[in-house]
């Protein structure tokens, strides 16, 4: 039985679960949700485990005829949803019957909204993964974004007892203006005021932003005379600032095995969801962090899930 | 001395869960058989807390969980196992064949590196189907080898233009390099040839046909054989 049905599309909306794991060294990206914040709370707010396949939807919302009795959240960017034209709650679990029209409107900040259902969507697993990489045509439904008139169906599970709901102290916000913390490296040695100038002006994300990774301008950031403009290609990890012949930084994201580039530095896991959630014009200020810190950052990130979880079931 | 090895590791770090380990400054087997042989030391005894070991030219990411492990703990692992890596005989490698219908429809650029170098169709074919090419590693798309060992005499600029759709399959070369295209993409090598086989199935048991460390060899075959081992693939 299908669950829903693509109205219309949205700008850009694909399956996507934590990520497709293992497989970087054959040349298969690690894909998956660009905000796991967002992602992982959309599924819990529906009783799902953390990583069921829900939909990422970007800028533009999609509209979906529901077909079948179960549960939704909307998280992440901030878009206006409206049931049956009558406005609904983001972060909250909604109750929806076959018939019912939901529908996401525009971006009002942020950049990537997710919508988790009850059960999660049910779309063949790739490779160990739901998630959809699109520059491979692999993995989520039929290896591409959705298009209008698609039938997505989900898996059974029971409906939950009561509405779940994150509190608003809870919910991110997503401001025009991102700090964003990374960790020099992996070539910082190549980098003298460069390194000066990363951290001391403002990035504006381009409208060259995608899964694959955010073009940012600014200020340019030469590479040392005495060191070579390019690298011997090796791996690449989601948050890796390149720096190009052109000395414009390139966030790389989860659409990337390998590159060529020195990367002057990397932001922190932790702020990868705030990366994911700037949108072209936005401006990003890099803060200069170790790694001590962002380890430390990292387990409070942690623990926060895991009380937010508490939190719903009771 | 041995060229282009360093004599200890240089460390880099990738962020708060990426650990980077360089073992040399330049593209050469040596450095790569070193790199390939701690992925695979690692990989058998797996350090607590590493998601994920990729190997590349000649460097090593270790993905890791913070919570578990960190830079501090697995930089003495690294060099344990790095001490016992001297007296390891490298794995032997598994030579791939890979049948190739060269030139034609399937080599669009066939002309275009005969013309370079003034070589007939013939020498051009004898010349990359000789030699057996080590994969230093695979990455930019799934299944992409990363072949050293093209002849010289072959060597050839990339288009001018790129092509918008280069057909999955396709075998080209880009100035030192040779390489297959697993699946069809936008691209810039000069196109000699076509393989049938599929070079990534996500849907097989094992989706590749071969990993870093393997030697590829070309394999000249005819437009019948071509068809026929096409059909075979689609059968499967």
């Amino acid at each position: 039985m299908n669950a829903f049905k693509i109205l219309a599309p949205g700008g850009f909306t694909s399956v996507q679960d934590r990520g497709r794991f293992g497989y970087q060294q054959m040349g298969v990206p690690v894909s998956g949700a660009l905000d796991s914040f967002a992602f992982t709370l959309a599924n819990l707010l529906v009783g799902n485990h953390e990583n069921q396949a829900a939909l990422e939807i970007t800028i533009m919302g999609p509209s979906l005829e529901i077909q079948k009795k179960m549960d939704i959240a909307l998280t992440g960017a901030r878009m206006g949803m409206f049931l049956n034209n009558n406005p609904v709650e983001q972060w909250k679990s909604i109750r929806v019957k076959p018939g019912d029209i939901l529908t996401i409107s525009q971006v009002q900040s942020g950049c990537r909204a997710y919508l988790a259902v009850g059960g999660g969507i049910r779309v063949p697993e790739v490779m160990g993964s739901y998630s959809t990489y699109a520059g491979g045509k692999l993995g989520g439904f039929r290896g591409r974004p959705l298009e209008k008139g698609d039938e997505l169906k989900t898996n059974d599970t029971n409906l939950l007892d009561k509405q779940r709901s994150i509190p608003q102290d809870l919910i991110p916000q997503y401001p025009s203006n991102a700090t964003i913390r990374a960790i020099p490296g992996p070539q910082d040695d190549y980098f003298d005021e460069g390194l000066t100038t990363l951290f001391a002006t403002e990035y504006m994300v381009t409208v060259k932003a995608d899964r694959m990774g955010y073009r940012l301008q600014g200020k340019a950031l030469p590479i040392r005379d005495e060191m070579p403009k390019s690298i011997i290609s090796e791996p690449s990890m989601p948050g890796g600032i390149q720096i190009p012949p052109d000395e414009q930084p390139i966030i790389l994201w989860v659409e990337q095995t390998v590159g060529g580039y020195a990367k002057i530095a990397t932001v922190i896991s932790t702020d990868l969801p705030k990366v994911a959630q700037t949108t072209p014009g936005d401006m990003i200020l890099f803060e200069r962090t170790d790694l001590q810190t962002a380890h430390t950052v990292y387990v409070e990130e942690k623990n926060k899930i895991t009380k937010i979880r508490e939190l719903l079931l009771t | 001395m041995e060229s282009g090895l360093y004599a200890k590791p240089i460390y880099r770090l990738a962020g708060d869960r990426g650990f980077l380990v360089e073992f040399g400054k330049s593209i050469d087997p040596r450095v790569n058989s070193k790199v390939r042989a701690m992925a695979r030391s690692l990989e058998k005894d797996k350090p607590g807390g590493i998601s994920e070991i990729i190997p590349t030219y000649r460097s090593l990411l270790l993905i890791y969980d913070p919570e578990i492990t960190n830079p501090d703990r697995l930089r003495p692992l690294i060099e344990q196992a790095g001490n016992t890596l001297e007296n390891q005989e490298n794995s032997p490698c598994n030579i791939v064949e890979i049948p190739v219908c060269y030139g034609g429809d399937f080599g669009p650029d066939m002309e275009n590196v005969q013309k370079a170098h003034a070589l007939t169709t013939q020498e051009v074919i004898h010349l990359h189907s000789c030699p057996e090419y080590l994969i230093y590693m695979v990455g930019f798309t799934p299944g992409f080898a990363f072949l050293g060992g093209l002849d010289e005499k072959l060597y050839t600029p990339r288009l001018e233009t790129p092509r918008m759709l280069v057909p999955e399959g396709s075998v080209g070369i880009a100035n030192n390099q040779t390489g297959m295209y697993p699946l069809a993409s936008p691209g810039g090598w000069q196109i000699i040839g076509r393989t049938p086989l599929k070079l990534f199935s996500p849907d097989r048991p094992n989706p590749f046909l071969y990993k870093a460390g393997d030697k590829i060899k070309f394999r000249p075959i005819s437009e019948q054989e071509y068809d026929r081992l096409s059909q075979k693939e689609k059968n499967s």
